[in-house]
């Protein structure tokens, strides 16, 4: 294994307590913070790390912390995204689930940086054992004065409250996340005014991603400038990769950036390899956003460099040949998966996941869905193809929120890297028998 | 601040949008489905107005990365915006329209708002003469909400106008949005009236076919009757509207649309179903239709005067 | 019909709206429904959502749009145990499928659908976070993972024999 700094007590017995967790080094930092700094030095120490979201954006974190309107005397707010819904991705409820207290002290942090007196942790609604886990530890903490009024001593006052959504990958998105915080339907809002200016309640908002947050303590105990020494280049630190697919070793594994994408599959450390010796055949290295590459582009840049695990590496030679980090879920295809099927549970996520606030995203992701339905079931035709990349050019860009580019880059770079897919099977159309459907063509939430 | 939209320059002032500029210019106007300058929070979901920003600013000339909503994105001095004169737009537009016609019944022939729909508008300007999309459309049954109003939802295309309304113009907002994503629907969910002194302006603001007035349906094609300006003396609104006549029967009364087809004041219910008598109202003249309405394919042609500075009013930058 | 909730629900919904300022209290909404929505056996009628309006002081109507957004309420009656099986990308290549046609031969009702004797609804979902542990699903709070044909008998004999011999 390489440097661990988020999981590296993640098997620790008790660690999920809160003395379990100060055992082991816990809740440090709020001796050497509370009181010692100012919460714009922490904010320095996030910017000198380099740190970028975690989330899936890559936006720099401290650089974000310094849009925070400070000009109003209205109360600001950190709001935590645990709504981890993009498929591939599952590292955020590995903290939370393992070591709780890790987030806590994390948003305790990052608060007192941002000079927020109550904050919240948005969970998405089916990590509800999550959520009871993350409030008994919250419990725990304040029994201990690491939070509420006067943090030991310091004169710093946090609540931490947490907040379920309730089954909706769109309240990732965070000014959705707002919405359905205010107890609204998680529509995205129209940007500007950024939530940094006017976000939850119309207050000053920042939102970050669980691993985000996290890292801020890290940061904090070994400070922003060592923290920037690991990684290459603008990709600093570690990442929580999520590994899923047709691997030997599937899980969440704590990366340094900058590890070579070929040693992340084949080492025994990671992935393990394809499972049962099988070929690699593509892989989506970001979460079902963002493109998907055959094997050759996946391990070797387009100038002949091997690609590694960073977020310019990744997304080298732009969509034609490269894709993205994006919040780091990692799926693997072995030679026998069949694209033009995972493509279509693709767009059928984002079609089931569009708010249906405007026309591109609500139309064209229902469309894709039932063109790549009818291909993946031999009723496709020759000209569905070329359809198929007039639907997604007409959504990608033209959206409200991103979740339109999110359904439209899978379906291009799938027709992109594996055009001869689905030409095949339109050419020779294998009718699936009737019982293997699991598609509900006319969804219908209302009903189970 | 100056803005250029298709090479056209106009001084506007700080906080107009790039849509309020180029409706202050008059040509080359982006189409909008969901903006309605008397609603509190409206546009931007539509993305028929789509336009593309070649400058930001004097200060900041770099283009925008993607293309914006013309109605919600305020301009900056010395910005540069591009509609009918980009080809990205065009392409847009026409996704767009594309985008809003597959699940649409397109059935003008028996709508009441045919002749006077933004949307058949928008698709005589940039839809493709022939569907793509082979698909069952999606359907719901007509329904009453209460004694004047009906819905047919297959025929919405969810811009949220009608949801504004309620909220910003009655006491209690009864209906709403529905599920989600493409199963979206408008609905009271439990079968409930709509029943207040100004539920009737959400006809007119639907910028198409799916809340009509009960008390007109089917009586006559609009291109048949002819508008006129009348008002009277109402407790509740302002009183003046435009009465739609069928020889010497009122047919309907709705408020006086103007040149962007929004209602420059909203009416009340009981000027809108209860008097239709010509002896209820003090009639003005007859109203001004636009050029490429159909309606004026039966009438005389009016010039259309620009409400220009009622438009200033409305659109006070927030 | 009059709706009534538990004195622990009460208090947890009280628990619950303390956690936002008080001008906030709709806030509380999607927490709230989901504590009254285990009282309510599991689904949402329209006259407890009414109640839950009047206890948070909000319109009917901005409940309904609320509880029909999001895929965890449900408008309609539903089994005893809501099976929800994953169906997405990463679970689809480890063989959800299998799993889906697996659970419907044996509780023989398809997707969507409640056994006869309202123990079991079957339903097929998006991504819930567990990919790498896949194929899987998800009862109430409770995930199940590395799922097999003999995890799957297991799991429906332990809630089923609870209520009816058939499991
Ligand atoms: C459709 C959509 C879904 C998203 N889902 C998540 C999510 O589940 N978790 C998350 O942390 N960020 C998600 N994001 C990104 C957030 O909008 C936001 O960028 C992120 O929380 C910022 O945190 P970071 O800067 O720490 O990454 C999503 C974005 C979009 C557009
Ligand atoms: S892009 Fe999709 S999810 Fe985002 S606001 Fe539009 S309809 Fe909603
Ligand atoms: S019913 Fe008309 S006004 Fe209401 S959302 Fe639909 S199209 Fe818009
Ligand atoms: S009018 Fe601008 S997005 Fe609809
Ligand atoms: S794809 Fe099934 S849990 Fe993520």
């Amino acid at each position: 294994m390489g440097l661990q700094l988020l999981l590296e007590h993640i098997n620790k017995p008790e660690i999920e307590t809160i003395d379990g967790y100060i055992k082991h080094g816990g809740y440090r930092t709020l001796d050497k913070v509370l009181g010692k700094m100012s919460p714009d030095e922490v904010t320095e120490e996030v910017k000198t790390a380099g740190l970028r979201g975690r989330g899936g954006a890559g936006f720099p974190t401290g650089l974000k912390w310094t849009f925070l309107d400070k000009s109003t005397d209205k109360p600001r707010y950190l709001l935590c995204n645990a709504d981890e819904s993009e498929p591939g991705t599952f590292k955020d409820r590995l903290i939370m689930q393992k070591i709780p207290h890790l987030l806590i002290e994390g948003m305790i942090l990052s608060s007192y940086a941002l000079g927020c007196r109550t904050s919240y942790i948005y969970i998405r609604g089916e990590y509800m054992f999550i959520l009871r886990i993350l409030e008994k530890a919250i419990k725990e903490a304040y029994a201990k004065g690491f939070l509420g009024e006067n943090i030991k001593g310091s004169g710093y006052s946090l609540d931490l409250y947490v907040h379920p959504g309730a089954g909706a990958y769109i309240c990732g998105e965070e000014t959705a996340l707002i919405e359905s915080l205010e107890g609204k339907r998680g529509n995205p809002r129209i940007k500007p005014p950024f939530p940094a200016v006017s976000g939850l309640w119309g207050c000053p908002t920042i939102v970050n991603n669980v691993e985000s947050i996290c890292t801020v303590v890290p940061i904090v105990n070994m400070s922003g400038a060592e923290y920037a020494k690991i990684g290459i280049g603008r990709s600093t630190g570690t990442k929580l990769i999520s590994a899923s697919g047709n691997i030997n070793k599937p899980g969440v594994y704590e990366i340094e950036l900058g590890l070579p994408v070929e040693e992340f599959i084949y080492s025994d450390e990671y992935c393990g390899g394809i499972k049962g010796g099988l070929e690699l055949k593509a892989c989506v290295p970001g979460g079902s956003s963002v493109p998907i590459l055959p094997k050759h582009l996946l391990l070797k840049e387009s100038n002949g460099n091997p690609r590694l695990m960073t977020y310019e590496s990744l997304s080298e030679g732009g969509f034609e040949t490269g894709s993205m980090l994006g919040s780091g879920g990692f799926i693997v295809y072995d030679e026998k998966q069949c694209i033009v099927k995972n493509t279509w549970t693709f767009a059928r996520f984002y079609h089931h996941e569009s708010c249906g606030q405007c026309s591109p995203c609500r139309e064209g992701t229902i469309w894709l869905d039932k063109v790549l339905y009818n291909i993946e079931h031999g009723l496709g035709k020759e000209s569905d193809i070329d359809l198929l990349w007039d639907i997604q050019h007409g959504i990608e860009g033209n959206t409200i929120c991103p979740l339109g580019d999110a359904a439209a880059w899978p379906v291009a770079a799938a027709i992109r890297h594996f055009r001869h897919e689905f030409e095949y099977h339109v050419r020779y159309p294998h009718r699936v028998k009737d019982e293997d459907h699991v598609y509900q063509p006319e969804m219908n939430y209302r009903t189970a | 601040m100056k803005v250029t939209i298709d090479d056209i320059s106009i001084e506007v002032p700080p906080g107009t949008t790039i849509l309020e500029a180029a409706r202050m210019i008059g040509e080359n106007v982006p189409p909008t489905m969901c903006y309605y300058s008397k609603l509190e929070g409206s546009g931007g979901k539509c993305r028929s107005c789509l336009v593309q920003v070649t400058k930001g600013s004097e200060k900041d000339p770099r283009p925008m990365p993607k293309l914006v909503a013309s109605c919600r994105t305020t301009v900056m001095d010395g910005m540069e915006v591009r509609n009918t004169t980009s080809p990205d737009v065009i392409s847009a537009r026409k996704s767009v329209t594309e985008f809003l016609l597959i699940n649409h019944p397109i059935d003008c022939p028996i709508c009441d708002q045919a002749g006077e729909c933004d949307l058949q508008d928008l698709s005589y300007e940039h839809g493709l003469s022939k569907s793509r999309y082979d698909f069952k459309k999606r359907v719901f049954e007509k329904i009453d909400i209460g004694d004047y109003i009906q819905m047919h939802m297959t025929r919405c295309i969810m811009c949220y106008r009608c949801v504004m309304v309620a909220d910003q113009l009655t006491p209690e907002r009864v209906h709403g949005v529905l599920n989600r994503g493409e199963a979206a629907e408008i609905s009271t969910y439990i079968k409930k009236a709509i029943d207040n002194e100004f539920s009737g302006n959400m006809i007119d603001v639907c910028p198409v076919g799916a809340l009509t007035d009960k008390t007109f349906r089917f009586k006559s094609r609009v291109w048949f009757t002819k508008p006129v300006y009348a008002h009277r003396d109402c407790k509740t609104c302002s009183g003046k509207v435009t009465l739609w006549y069928q020889g010497a029967e009122v047919l309907r009364v709705t408020g006086r649309k103007d040149r962007w087809h929004e209602v420059e004041e909203f009416i009340c219910n009981d000027c809108r179903f209860h008097k239709k008598d010509t002896a209820d109202w003090v009639i003005e003249s007859a109203a001004p239709v636009s050029r490429h309405s159909v309606i004026s394919q039966n009438h005389n042609v009016y010039e259309v005067p620009v409400v220009r500075k009622k438009l200033q009013e409305n659109n006070k930058p927030e | 019909m009059d709706v009534h909730f538990s004195q622990e629900a009460l208090k947890e919904i009280n628990r619950i709206i303390a956690q936002y300022p008080k001008e906030r209290k709709n806030s509380a909404l999607l927490p709230v429904l989901h504590v009254v929505q285990k009282e309510t056996e599991g689904w949402l009628s329209p006259e407890t959502m009414d109640k839950v309006a009047s206890i948070l002081e909000i319109k009917p109507i901005e409940v309904y749009e609320v509880v029909t957004f999001y895929t965890m309420y449900f408008t309609k009656p539903v089994g005893k145990y809501v099976i929800e099986v994953c169906q997405t990308g990463p679970c689809m290549i480890c063989g959800s499928d299998h799993i889906i046609k697996y659970l419907e031969d044996k509780l023989g009702i398809k997707v969507g659908e409640t056994t006869p004797d309202n123990i079991f609804t079957l339903r097929a979902v998006e991504c819930l976070g567990a990919c790498g542990y896949a194929p899987m699903l998800q009862i109430g709070e409770q995930y199940y993972e590395h799922l097999t044909e003999e995890k799957l008998d297991q799991i429906i004999h332990e809630l089923g024999s609870k209520h009816s011999d058939k499991y």
